[in-house]
């Protein structure tokens, strides 16, 4: 694995674009500490993909199948005809450069093939080579490419650098979405088998134990009763979760990665805690441990993957018989049930229309999906005063939010969670405007980049964002970045570490776990964490 | 390829571009070419383009439903939604297209990114930047009106629009400059709007590195056509005159199907024409059909409901999945040891059920 | 096709709007101008500057003697000494004439007193069949009338 370069010679950046060398030869420089390593075989036969195999991104040979052009610009051709958005994006962009300097990446790196025009370009001049009459006839003349090996090899390197977070397609005058041509980009790698095993493992895994860490059914259990035993020592109450119980009212589906690593596990536990307090008032809830997961790695492989994964949500509630579907906080996983999930798998008939069991309150704008998020389900309970917090237990916290790429601009997630912080805990601060809600910066780690090995990456990706909390921190005090997705939980504390040291990572639903005060509770002197609650230190000591 | 060589070529396809009618016209006298069949020839091209592209566009669906949100989403009635930036209905999504297309509501978020190495980590910036904002508005509308305004050329009797459109354009007298002579008939202000904004234009792509680095031929190329349009057109006003009744007898006759190509218009205008031919032909080809691309781009012109209604995918097509019971079958002896609920219980407990059998169809 | 009839909508539109001129006024032939000589600017033959050039630059001209002689006070013209536009555009015409067109030839030596009232409107005193054919159908309003007084027309 490279070794990380230290934060001063990263934040050397320039982002002048060189002035003599076009980009239409420059070769591909495949760097460790960029790229993430290919996927393990078995894990692209494990759900069928096809031209599985042992390669290497640095090696010069990628052993691609024979007829490896002809399966690529078939694959081109076929999603042409199948998206509007590609046929679409591919033709009418006029590279005014407004989205250049918008690009996470761009900015932490400087390297111009991180514009998201350049990213894109690099997949149009493959499209006005094979798809366009001036491409085929003026050649590099009409910036058409022929597709070679490393053309090839630009194309990959750069989709894999891309978190498809659509910043740019705000700032973009035709509302071209980057995002919309990495995820078809890639699909069209994959169909040569160029899969990373960092997306790879994850989608084999949720394929077969229906979560991506490939927690089976008996362990999955054995980590919730762990949270169990822990929020019983924290707050004296026992919780008591069900699993795969037919007949409830509500199926409860979070990212797997809040049951398995910290601070996500605190988030879960947040989740338990609020689930116990409503039971009394009604709330009828489930666990899964076969739609064990909330994510969806088969996005960042293709749309019939994201598909197939995608179907296991549905495939259990109906099998349960619940009412309707919770789902946990979590980024990507909502940009796929609120824009694909009903169109994958729907129509969801043989759910009801959500309505909250202890408000009362109907979730019309989860009408037709029957999936409610997590975070709208809390807010709406607050709002009803349903909830007895004492946002004090959150007063060693200055918080500031980090609006999630998905469901900032995929679903226009802003108040909500918002309100929610500001009711459980009491010192709250935004970031600056150009940095949060439709315009927030990626934490540098989604669609699937969020491996070990490509760390220099992700640390430079994610600048903008650690640039902007290292503000309110300064500024603030802020010490605590709150945000609502699995992916934000496991990487920003990297992040942080590595850029504003001082500063961790919560998700909203442990601050709510911290706050809530139980029927029968203990003097709570610690939160979740085990750390002292303020005011309380002294008596830790003791 | 660098940009020096990206110019050079769009020039020499542009500097062809004012050659030809030059001679032809200037040497030879290939009035009926110049005036008649080519301008019929680019007509015919750019409708039948616009058409073949458009309808290319739209033989693909939009399988799924992706706009971009930038703004609060309608949830709680206590909640503000932002309807037009996160629209969530038809009403919604056409102010949102006519923000966009009137005012270039998405560039308008334009920032510039300051990025300075400082002590104790860089100091990044997102500055104010409204110039391209500012010079794309300025160049769209000013072709637009001087669009309009040719219509005193293009129709007889001449509607009250362009009257109206002449004299609020008009306004600047500048037959007062000491010089006389020059300024005279008055100046449009479109005219130096579109040549400014177009200079903008072509100066920033080659100034700004990241979009001098992007730019292709295809993209200096129409810049510079239209700058050739422009000069021509107001050379052609200001400067070098022609005989306009003589212009009008052959745009009118164009379009009343009549066409004659009278004798004595001054060869400026059949480079003005010519390269307006050129472009009007060249327009389906290119970048330029962003015209039309913009109406359909689905992350501006889709309501964000597809959480309330289901969006339906055309092509969607049934995949294989791991089902439930595959899944219980492969892990049942753990489920029944760590107390969770199956569907099967095990006629004989030692039964091991075959390596994850994949599970049946699924639409 | 998908969304067709919204398309299909939006394309007639923009058609529609591109196509305009064939569809206005459709049919009807369009007259253009024929500016009439009075006899006397018959009998003249020759106006203060060539014929070529007055079609395209009379404004240009008229321009130059308001200037000089509302302000400069030089009220009379010597075709002998042009303006220094007529000059340029002579120079440049071959280059930017059709084929076969020399453009201005110059006219007899002569004095003008410049005057539009005076001079020009004394021998073109049929400003309606003259001033007004072209000007009409191509949709201009000069300002000269703002502040000159039309010349009654005999009919």
């Amino acid at each position: 694995m490279a070794e990380t370069p230290k934060p001063e010679e990263i934040a050397r950046i320039d982002h002048k674009a060189p002035l003599w060398e076009g980009w239409m030869n420059r070769p591909v420089d495949i760097r460790p500490g960029i790229y993430c390593y290919a996927a393990n075989p078995k894990n692209v036969e494990a759900v069928g993909m096809p031209n599985a195999r042992q390669w290497n991104p640095v090696d010069e040979d990628w052993k691609l199948p024979e007829n490896w052009q002809e399966i690529f610009i078939e694959g081109f051709k076929d999603r042409l005809g199948k998206f509007r958005s590609l046929k679409l994006f591919m033709d009418i962009c006029v590279r005014c450069g407004a989205c250049a300097d918008k690009c996470h990446f761009f900015i932490g790196s400087g390297d111009p093939k991180n514009m998201p025009v350049m990213r894109a370009e690099l997949l149009r001049s493959v499209y006005r080579k094979y798809f366009t009459t001036g491409g085929r006839i003026l050649g590099l003349l009409a910036g058409a490419r022929g597709l070679t090996d490393e053309v090839l090899k630009d194309i990959w390197y750069y989709l894999y650098q891309c978190t498809e977070c659509r910043r740019c397609s705000v700032f973009c005058p035709y509302g071209i979405d980057t995002a919309e041509v990495t995820i078809l980009g890639r699909e069209l790698t994959n169909l040569l088998g160029l899969n990373t095993d960092w997306i790879q493992a994850p989608v084999a895994n949720c394929y077969r134990t229906g979560n991506h860490l490939g927690i089976q059914p008996h362990a999955y259990k054995d980590m919730i009763d762990f949270f169990v035993d822990e929020i019983e020592e924290v707050t004296g109450v026992k919780v008591e979760p069900s699993f795969n119980r037919k007949g409830a009212e509500i199926l409860f589906i979070t990212p797997s990665g809040d049951v398995f690593a910290d601070p996500g596990t605190y988030t879960a536990m947040g989740y338990l805690i609020l689930f116990h307090y409503l039971q009394d008032q009604g709330l009828d809830i489930t666990w899964s441990t076969y739609a064990s997961e909330g994510g969806n790695f088969g996005y960042f492989t293709s749309h019939e993957m994201a598909k197939r994964l995608n179907a296991k949500m549905y495939a259990e509630a109906k099998r349960l018989g619940v009412k309707w579907i919770l789902g946990g906080e979590c980024g990507h996983m909502w940009r796929v049930i609120n824009q694909y999930m009903d169109t994958f798998n729907g129509p969801a008939d043989f759910l009801e229309e959500p309505v909250s069991p202890i408000t009362g309150t109907k979730f019309e704008n989860a009408k037709g999906t029957k999936m409610v998020h997590i975070v709208e389900f809390t807010a709406d309970l607050i709002k009803n005063n349903k909830l007895k917090l004492d946002p004090s237990r959150n007063d060693n916290l200055v918080v500031t939010f980090h609006d999630s790429c998905n469901p900032a601009r995929g679903m226009g997630f802003f108040e909500e969670p918002r309100y929610i912080i500001k009711n459980v805990c009491n010192n709250f601060y935004d970031m600056p405007p150009s940095t949060i809600r439709e315009q927030t910066f990626c934490c540098g780690s989604g669609a699937g980049l969020n491996a070990g090995e490509d760390m220099e990456l992700r640390m430079r990706g994610g600048l903008p964002r650690a640039n902007a909390v290292k503000y309110v921190h300064e500024k603030y005090g802020v010490n605590m970045l709150a945000c609502i997705c699995a992916i934000d939980r496991a990487v920003l504390p990297n992040l942080m570490e590595y850029w504003v040291p001082e500063v961790d990572v919560t998700g909203v639903h442990e601050m709510v776990g911290n706050a809530l005060i139980l029927d029968g509770e203990k003097e709570r002197t610690t939160n979740l964490r085990g750390e002292p609650l303020p005011g309380m230190e002294e008596e830790e000591d003791v | 390829m660098n940009f020096i060589l990206g110019i050079i070529i769009a020039l020499i396809g542009v500097a062809g571009v004012i050659l030809i009618p030059w001679i032809g016209v200037g040497a030879f006298d290939m009035r009926i070419l110049f005036g008649i069949v080519v301008p019929y020839a680019a007509m015919a091209t750019f409708f039948v383009g616009i058409i073949v592209r458009v309808i290319g566009w739209a033989r693909s669906p939009v399988p799924f439903r992706i706009p971009t949100t930038a703004g609060q989403q309608w949830s709680f009635p206590w909640i503000k939604p932002n309807r037009i930036d996160n629209p969530r209905s038809t009403g919604g999504v056409i102010v949102r297209m006519l923000f966009e297309v009137l005012t270039f509501r998405s560039l308008f978020r334009n920032t510039r990114l300051e990025y300075r190495s400082a002590e104790g980590g860089p100091k990044i910036d997102y500055e104010w930047e409204k110039w391209l904002w500012l010079a794309a508005l300025a160049f769209h509308y000013s072709f637009l009106v001087i669009f309009l305004r040719h219509f005193r050329f293009f129709t007889e009797p001449i509607p009250g629009f362009v009257h109206l459109l002449e004299s609020l354009d008009g306004f600047l007298q500048l037959g007062v400059l000491p010089v006389s002579g020059l300024g005279v008939p008055s100046v449009y202000v479109t005219d130096m709007l579109l040549l400014l904004a177009l200079l903008y234009l072509f100066v920033r792509r080659i100034y700004i590195s990241q979009v001098r680095y992007v730019s292709l031929p295809a993209d200096y190329f129409p810049l510079l056509l239209i700058l050739a349009l422009g000069t021509t057109g107001v050379l052609m006003r200001y400067f070098i005159r022609v005989d306009i009744t003589a212009v009008k007898t052959l745009a009118l006759g164009l379009f009343k199907l009549s066409p004659k190509a009278p004798e004595g218009i001054g060869v400026i205008f059949y480079i003005h024409l010519f390269v307006l031919s050129v472009l009007v032909a060249y327009f389906p080809f290119s970048k330029l059909m962003h015209f039309m691309g913009v109406f359909l781009s689905p992350t501006r012109n889709l309501s964000n409901n597809s959480r309330m209604v289901r969006h339906v995918n055309p092509w969607n097509y049934p995949v294989k999945v791991h089902t439930y019971e595959a899944y219980e079958d492969e892990f049942r002896e753990h489920m029944i040891e760590a107390g969770l609920p199956v569907e099967k219980m095990p006629e004989k407990p030692a039964e091991q059920e075959g390596e994850s059998s994949e599970g049946e169809e699924k639409e | 096709m998908y969304d067709g009839w919204k398309i299909i909508v939006g394309l007639i539109v923009c058609l529609a709007f591109f196509t305009f001129p064939f569809f206005y006024d459709a049919g009807k032939a369009a007259k253009a101008p024929e500016p009439v000589l009075t006899p006397k600017a018959k009998e003249a033959k020759e106006c203060v500057a060539p014929g070529a050039y007055m079609k395209r630059y009379h404004m240009q001209l008229l321009e130059d003697w308001r200037n000089t002689a509302v302000r400069g006070g030089e009220r009379y013209y010597d075709t002998g000494n042009p303006t220094w536009h007529l000059r340029v555009m002579d120079k440049i015409a071959d280059a930017t004439a059709s084929a076969g067109e020399r453009l201005y030839k110059s006219v007899e030596r002569k004095v003008y007193y410049k005057s539009l009232q005076v001079t020009c409107m004394d021998c073109h005193s049929n400003k309606s069949k003259f001033c007004d054919q072209c000007h009409n159908y191509m949709g201009i309003a000069p300002y000269c009338w703002e502040c000159h007084i039309e010349p009654e027309e005999k009919k």
